[in-house]
């Protein structure tokens, strides 16, 4: 556990010395702060054309802003996943450090558990300046606050399990670029998965559906905590830690 | 210190990076793990550091296999890779905090080694240097410095000098044979003065197969086995025969082949290699003396370790290895004074 805490540092470190996580943080804010804008514009619009016309209908922050935009985070998310977990071993096998990691008294799931948890603290990062929009919505309007704690997790658990097959691409490449370009690949595709229930309903396109991540993120964006999903997203992170872990090992017999 | 018992390494196509290789090191000694480039001394090193799984065989280091206990046998070893293993856009003084946390220190003990090994390897005044700033000697030491922060009883360091100019390679040499004593050391290396001067103990490979192992000392004396000796003669009026010289070298007991090695204002130098066990100073002197004229110098022709290696790890070495069942270290070293002996004869 001490170890895994050391590397987390450590990448962490590397991190906000470098100008990777400051890019990564303006970007992501920029184009949240903009999402953000643009539907709480569109939101205001409607309440005033609702007055105007003298209807009542009540209106729901809740539904009509933080669960779009708890949606629109998940994807724009996609998109900076690559940009965090490419560095994490194709660096260090570019650059020979991972035989300074591989022959310290580490085990390997502590190196790789270390590493994707400095990059879900990147993650939960971003997060952090969305929270700092939605704060607006707390101090103009009365949203409730649960069905967003819950977006939240959900958010945390998709990431996690994406994150965690970025860190197994990078772990099989030692070029930075071919591990955020597959990545980024693995990352859409993931997301479009779901596009061939449309048209065709054969057991497979339902297996392809139902890995689909997207539609995993469904139940917390109406801030319902649904087990099956968690369980999806937890399943997922498991799978890219260990394939991962299984990645290292096999670094020790071939080189 | 260290046991390796017929350690293989095969990659794909079965290709042999290191084939069954044997040896051992005594506690304190520096090892020089010498080989021409690709003889498979990195992965032989990678093997000891646990970095690589060995195909077959094993190793004891400080008493425990590297297969059973690797995470034991790893908080015992320092290992500097052939290029040092540094985060570039770290300082020194956080690159040797996290490389020493991961060793197992903390607290107190952490800051005294750090300072230790800042002193030690002259490193103190860039401890504040982002790394990726250092110069190549500083790269160098600092990597040294990482090897040996958690005080390991066996140090195991890839190259330690290339790349460094020859002030830095000095430094480094000097460096390393302190640090033998408190540590077991292997190095490797295919520069062959770095391994006469910093080494007690030789560890030669190529192509995957040991060649030979021994002091320096006994692998010098074994390459001499079949004597060869240079004489320089002169006649009285600085005029001489050349082939009358050869032809009396010829007649002396013992003598396998004479031939002119060089032409000097003050004579000529013949080099005259012996048969195995015959030795010729006194004979040759007598001859030259008897036929009338001056004998300016006469010595024997010290092989350099440099005719060892070459001798060693030429083509003629590597089939004679090829023939012999390995696992018996000396079985090798043995051929090798039959090579050694025809190398000197042709």
């Amino acid at each position: 556990m001490r170890n895994v805490w050391i590397m987390m540092r450590k990448e962490i470190r590397s991190y906000f010395v470098s100008p990777v996580a400051y890019l990564l943080l303006t970007m992501f804010a920029l184009l949240f702060g903009w999402f953000f804008w643009v539907t709480l514009r569109a939101f205001v619009e409607h309440g005033m054309e609702m007055q105007m016309r003298g209807q009542a209908i009540p209106m729901n922050i809740n539904e009509e802003i933080i669960r779009p935009m708890l949606f629109n985070v998940g994807i724009i998310g996609l998109f900076f996943i690559p940009l965090i977990t490419m560095r994490l071993f194709a660096e260090e096998k570019r650059t020979g450090t991972i035989e300074l990691l591989a022959t310290s008294p580490v085990h390997d799931i502590e190196i790789i558990l270390g590493k994707w948890l400095a990059a879900m603290t990147l993650y939960a990062c971003m997060l952090l300046f969305t929270a700092l929009n939605f704060a607006f919505l707390f101090r103009y309007g009365n949203p409730d606050w649960k069905p967003l704690a819950i977006g939240y997790l959900g958010l945390l658990l998709l990431a996690g399990g994406l994150l965690s097959i970025g860190t197994f691409i990078s772990a099989l490449t030692r070029n930075q670029i071919i591990a955020g370009a597959a990545t980024f690949g693995v990352c859409l595709l993931l997301w479009v998965l779901d596009w061939v229930g449309g048209f065709e309903t054969a057991t497979w396109a339902q297996v392809l559906s139902y890995i689909c991540v997207i539609p995993h993120f469904e139940s917390f964006s109406k801030g319902v905590l649904d087990s099956k999903d968690a369980i999806f997203y937890l399943s997922l992170t498991f799978l890219g830690l260990f394939l991962t872990a299984r990645s290292m090992e096999s670094l020790r017999w071939r080189s | 210190m260290i046991t390796v018992k017929e350690l293989t390494k095969r990659y794909a196509r079965n290709h042999a990076a290191v084939d069954r290789i044997s040896f051992e090191v005594g506690k304190g000694q520096i090892v020089g793990f010498l080989g021409p480039n690709g003889a498979g001394k990195t992965t032989t090193m990678r093997m000891l550091t646990c970095f690589l799984s060995p195909t077959s065989g094993t190793a004891i280091v400080a008493g425990l296999d590297i297969l059973e206990q690797p995470l034991e046998v790893k908080k015992r070893i320092g290992y500097l890779p052939e290029t040092p293993p540094l985060y570039l856009e770290m300082n020194t003084g956080e690159y040797l905090d996290f490389v020493g946390r991961l060793k197992g220190l903390s607290g107190a003990e952490l800051t005294r080694r750090i300072d230790y090994v800042c002193e030690r390897c002259s490193i103190a005044d860039v401890r504040n240097k982002i790394m990726g700033k250092l110069s190549k000697g500083y790269r160098q030491r600092v990597g040294l410095a990482q090897a040996i922060i958690h005080n390991p009883d066996v140090l195991i360091l890839d190259e330690p000098t290339s790349g460094l100019d020859p002030k830095q390679i000095n430094e480094t040499r000097d460096l390393i044979k302190s640090l033998a004593g408190d540590h077991t050391i292997i190095l490797s290396t295919h520069i062959l003065p770095e391994v006469e001067q910093t080494c007690e103990q030789v560890v030669i490979i190529s192509k995957g197969k040991l060649v030979a192992t021994g002091s320096v000392h006994e692998l010098q004396e074994r390459a001499r086995s079949g004597e060869s000796v240079l004489v320089e003669v002169a006649g009285r009026n600085g005029e001489i025969d050349v082939a009358a010289v050869l032809q009396k070298f010829e007649k002396v007991p013992g003598v396998a082949k004479a031939v002119l090695k060089e032409q000097r204002d003050s004579g000529s130098v013949f080099e005259v290699a012996s048969l195995q066990g015959h030795f010729l100073r006194g004979d040759l002197a007598r001859a030259v003396v008897e036929s009338g004229w001056d004998l300016n110098e006469l010595r024997a022709a010290a092989m350099s370790l440099e005719d060892v290696f070459l001798h060693l790890t030429g083509d003629d070495a590597a089939t004679e290895a090829q023939t012999i069942g390995a696992g018996e270290p000396q079985v090798p070293v043995e051929d090798d004074q039959e090579v050694v002996a025809k190398g000197v004869q042709q």
